[in-house]
């Protein structure tokens, strides 16, 4: 495979985890459990945005045929995303939506810092500026997931619930391909393999401190990250996300 | 027209104020990276403090607006991702401002020295976030007031 194609899929797969996520997040506008979490929660979002500009951005730009960021979140269909089934994942209750926040923020802590040091230039740069966000994310929504966890006998229990049903979206985060292959080969991205005992030893710690049970099964859903079978929800959220630009094609303000 | 010096256009910048913070301008903010002259084109390179804040096409239409006034014809804004930004390049000047704007400035320590009202050092966090995505909220507990602290990045 050659180094810009695998590039531009690496490209893509990030900017589609920041554009899908971001948007999840944003649902939450004016309707969170208090006004601080509302505003914290838009700000994530605003963050994940931003990041989704920049890679979305370079796929464009790496493809070559003058498609815009906008053009790629707005005027792709569900089987083109190439975001991991976990960021798709219906908010639930605030409960679930930081657990799913955290364990997407702890992944991108440890992968960002990494993908700084890349000498691709452009890779390094959007993540440079994506690290220092995301490590302001990971210390929230870790907060709150220990906050939340070690509670009240309420919140534990939906805590608890959260990780159950978010657990088997963890192990697609792992998954590879030809693509990342290439570029660890190539030395521009680190082989996400050599990151994954770092992740679960920050969740497991996390987690612990958090008093949940760590399941131990290693299930895993796959079909985001190389488009092949995305959940049901992935389709509501973009009729939500991309109505205006479908209804009116080059509507802009 | 003959070119203004860019030592000129650094003290024009300094003359257009932060949108969402208007006591600091925007070279107090350390957000202008650098002023050249192409040729006879003006080239300003902007970073943005956070990728997704929504007041960065804002502020270069500022630019743009204050730069057409002081009669500059030819105009290219860039867009300048690395270094990224840090609250390091805020300036003396800038920081002092904030403070006498009731916005704790930030400090290495992740958390504002004092509270920028009435002094107290007896402060809690309510909030990572705040009002915008530079900024969170911490209260008094000395004198009960909230106050907005600018996030050490």
């Amino acid at each position: 495979m050659e180094l810009n194609e695998a590039l531009e899929r690496f490209a893509l797969r990030m900017g589609d985890n920041t554009l899908i996520l971001g948007h999840r997040v944003s649902e939450w506008c004016g309707h969170s459990p208090v006004l601080e979490e509302d505003i914290a929660l838009a700000n994530t979002a605003l963050d994940l945005i931003g990041q989704t500009q920049l890679w979305l951005g370079l796929a464009g730009e790496l493809q070559g045929n003058g498609k815009s960021a906008d053009d790629l979140a707005f005027l792709r269909d569900a089987w083109d995303f190439r975001n991991l089934l976990l960021t798709e994942l219906p908010n639930g209750d605030f409960g679930r939506t930081m657990m799913r926040q955290f364990l997407f923020d702890a992944w991108q802590s440890i992968l960002l810092p990494r993908l700084a040091q890349s000498p691709d230039a452009r890779v390094a740069e959007i993540a440079a500026k994506a690290a220092k966000e995301a490590a302001y994310h990971v210390e929230r929504s870790a907060d709150t997931v220990v906050g939340l966890g070690d509670g009240t006998e309420e919140s534990h229990g939906y805590m608890q619930q959260a990780l159950a049903y978010l657990w088997p979206y963890v192990g697609e985060i792992f998954d590879t391909d030809e693509a990342d292959d290439c570029l660890a080969q190539a030395g521009v991205v680190p082989h996400f393999s050599t990151l994954k005992d770092e992740y679960y030893a920050l969740i497991t710690r996390v987690l612990t401190d958090a008093t949940l049970d760590v399941p131990q099964d290693d299930f895993a859903h796959r079909g985001g990250r190389d488009g092949m079978r995305h959940t049901e929800h992935l389709g509501h959220l973009l009729t939500q996300m991309q109505w205006l630009q479908r209804a009116y094609p080059g509507a802009n303000w | 027209m003959t070119r203004p010096s860019t030592e000129q256009v650094w003290e024009w910048l300094d003359q257009v104020p932060d949108p969402e913070i208007p006591v600091i301008s925007l070279v107090d903010l350390g957000i202008i990276r650098d002023v050249a002259w192409m040729g006879d084109t003006l080239e300003i390179s902007v970073t943005p403090t956070y990728s997704g804040c929504p007041a960065t096409s804002f502020i270069n239409m500022e630019i743009e607006t204050a730069m057409r006034g002081h009669g500059i014809q030819r105009l290219a804004l860039k867009r300048q991702l690395a270094p990224a930004w840090t609250t390091d390049w805020l300036s003396e000047k800038g920081i002092a401002k904030l403070e006498e704007y009731g916005i704790a400035p930030p400090q290495p320590a992740g958390g504002p020295a004092r509270c920028p009202h009435c002094g107290g050092t007896h402060l809690e966090r309510i909030s990572q976030f705040g009002s915008t995505p530079c900024k969170a909220q911490w209260r008094c507990t000395d004198c009960l007031e909230p106050f907005d602290y600018f996030k050490c990045i």
